[in-house]
């Protein structure tokens, strides 16, 4: 059996007449890095900031290796964060930023000197304590504010939208770094992000949040494939929603037409209301007649062409399909006016 | 133009006039008259005719003045630490609070500074005094065997001063504090720090400037008050201002009290110009 990191039962929050976490149990693995994915507004920040003890939660517990710690105030969880702001110190220079908690533990000033610029050369930072916190750059405000965080060793590593203020192409590289310093300290780590791409290319499990409930947790490329609701297959990457009908045993009617599908979900019955997901690299278009399995007809109403892919919006009629192809799969669609299209995998939901 | 620039055309150094204009007029013009009237020979029993001597300066330097004029700094810089040590916590508090209950707090402070300081004053008198006074509610209670006369006292004028500079000290205090970025609290606070050990090693010391702006604009403000010393205090309780005000208007000579005018004026901004030096220093060195 794992062990269990971070577990949280029944876990509310209302903020007066808003509930902002609305029943949450969860059992996170210990050493693994969880994203809590989602919308704003959906609660993920409010459940992080439950973990940390910066809010109380109106119903429920968190235990965190076993102990429940629901009572225990925010200075004695022993849990580092990361702000959205940083919220570095601006009266202290980086050295002592890093050693704040150092300090506030009573270890002796030299020893405090080495562990900050342990912990700046982990953050790959070297030879900036003395500097102040104004004269670092965005990037490296970020590493200052992991490495804080992490003087204490935490049982628990917290970052809150930790990237969003670095622009694209520093955010890509700092997933990937925090990653990789995750993995080294095999420290339980939770993400909460707004962005898709940054959970999957992260975590090992990512949560994904919706109107305050877990939608669904599961490792990202599982979430990927088989989204639980159409909520989660929205929400992450995009997706080809189509309104269908279970016909049975793997058939469902869609559009007025029977297509079959790999694998239904379990306990769902015949003639009941479901949502069709269809990635759009899954889509595959070929020039007509449309009379292949799993075939649809429609007509090109947009292409746009960026050179690595090609999108192909197709109207079908009731729905408009939308196929995502890269060049080496070019179809020659200008000159064709109908196609059909085949569903290699599908994914039911409802 | 950008903030912190210097202005380089035309129309932005014209744009430099009306202030400037305004400053000379209203404010530098009537310093260079005090400055000269301070100079000026006093004649006995009429007004003052040009001159330049410094007698005024010299006799400034009895120890019945300077004893004052140390009184009156001290009295100042205690009422406006005592308003900081109050309303800092306050005003902490207070921006912590809804907005709906922020405004009818900010409203009832704010409305303080609509009562002038004759009337405070004398509000405070009647509080503190023997017959009609606080000290009544305490017997009452039974903390006290007998009312007692808190007025004129050392304390009536410090509690006077305090209660007119408080609101400033809130003023000042409010936009930095409602700034404050809350996450820093919460840092502070998973990083194993106390609500009070964040309050002291985090809160303080980020908002160091502003305590700092709050401390010497109410010691200015305080340094000025000549009524409030009067009503509540004894003589020996008399800031300067009040004898510039005795100087100037009942022994009506002029000179005598644009000189010590003058000389507070230059002894506040050397002490305003030491604390931000200090400041300064202790920045660096934190």
């Amino acid at each position: 059996m794992e062990a269990h990191g971070v577990s949280l039962r029944g876990l509310r929050k209302r903020f007066g007449p808003i509930v902002a976490v609305d029943g949450v149990d969860l059992d996170l693995p210990a050493g693994k890095l969880i994203a809590f994915l989602g919308p704003s507004g959906c609660g993920k920040t409010t459940l992080l900031r439950l973990i940390a003890g910066l809010e109380s939660p109106s119903a429920g517990r968190i235990l965190l290796d076993g102990e429940d710690v629901t009572e225990v105030p925010t200075h004695r969880r022993n849990v580092g964060m990361v702000f959205q702001s940083l919220a570095l110190f601006p009266h202290l220079s980086v050295g002592d930023n890093i050693a704040y908690g150092l300090r506030i533990r009573g270890i002796d000033r030299g020893a405090q000197r080495r562990q900050a610029e342990e912990l700046l050369e982990l953050v790959q930072l070297p030879g900036v304590a003395d500097r102040h916190v104004s004269a670092l750059s965005g990037g490296q405000r970020q590493r200052v504010a992991i490495a804080r965080a992490l003087a204490l060793e935490p049982r628990l590593f917290l970052l809150d939208e930790p990237l969003s203020a670095l622009d694209a192409k520093l955010r890509e590289s700092m997933q990937v770094e925090l990653r990789l310093l995750q993995r080294r300290l095999g420290i339980t780590t939770i993400v909460v992000t707004h962005d898709q791409r940054e959970a999957m290319t992260m975590s090992d499990l990512v949560v994904v949040m919706g109107h305050g409930t877990v939608q669904q947790a599961a490792a990202p490329l599982a979430i990927y494939r088989a989204p639980l609701n159409a909520f989660v297959a929205g929400f992450i990457g995009s997706t080809n929603l189509i309104p269908a009908t279970i016909a049975g045993a793997g058939r469902i009617v869609c559009m007025g037409r029977e297509f079959a599908v790999a694998s239904l979900p379990d306990g769902i019955a015949t003639g009941a209301a479901a949502v069709l997901s269809v990635r759009p690299e899954d889509v595959v278009l070929h020039p007509p007649p449309a009379s292949r399995p799993n075939g649809l007809g429609g007509r090109v109403a947009f292409i746009r062409d960026v050179g690595a892919s090609i999108e192909t919006h197709v109207d079908c009629g009731a729905v408009t399909l939308i196929s995502v192809a890269t060049p080496k799969d070019r179809l020659d669609v200008d000159t064709v006016p109908t196609w059909k299209r085949s569903c290699r995998r599908r994914l039911a939901s409802w | 133009m950008r903030r912190g620039e210097p202005p380089r055309t035309l129309r932005q150094h014209a744009a430099l006039v009306y202030p400037g204009a305004m400053l000379g007029v209203l404010f530098l013009v009537p310093f260079a008259i005090m400055i000269a009237v301070s100079l000026y020979h006093r004649v006995e029993q009429g007004f003052y005719e040009p001159g330049f001597e410094f007698t005024h300066y010299a006799r400034f330097f009895t120890s019945f003045f300077s004893d004052h004029l140390l009184f009156s700094l001290f009295i100042a810089a205690l009422a406006s630490a005592l308003c900081v040590l109050v309303g800092f916590p306050f005003t902490y508090a207070l921006v912590r609070l809804g907005r709906r209950a922020q405004i009818p707090i900010l409203v009832l402070l704010l409305s303080v500074l609509s009562l002038s300081e004759v009337i405070v004053g004398f509000a405070w008198s009647v509080l503190l005094s023997k017959n009609a006074g606080l000290s009544n509610l305490l017997v009452w209670i039974g903390l006290l065997a007998k009312p007692l006369a808190w007025s004129p006292s050392f304390g009536a004028v410090l509690c006077g001063l305090s209660y007119l500079t408080f609101p400033y000290t809130i003023l000042v205090l409010y936009p930095p504090l409602s700034r404050l970025d809350r996450e820093m609290v919460e840092a502070a606070r998973t990083l194993g720090a106390s609500p009070a050990r964040t309050f002291a090693t985090v809160v303080i010391p980020v908002l160091r400037p502003a305590i700092l702006a709050a401390f010497i604009l109410g010691f200015v403000f305080t340094l000025g008050s000549y009524l409030t010393p009067q009503i509540l205090g004894r003589p020996q309780h008399w800031t300067l201002s009040v004898l510039i005000t005795d100087q100037a208007i009942y022994a009506a000579n002029i000179p005598f009290a644009a000189a010590m005018a003058m000389f507070l004026t230059l002894v506040s901004l050397a002490l305003v110009a030491a604390t931000l030096a200090l400041n300064r220093s202790a920045r660096r060195t934190p």
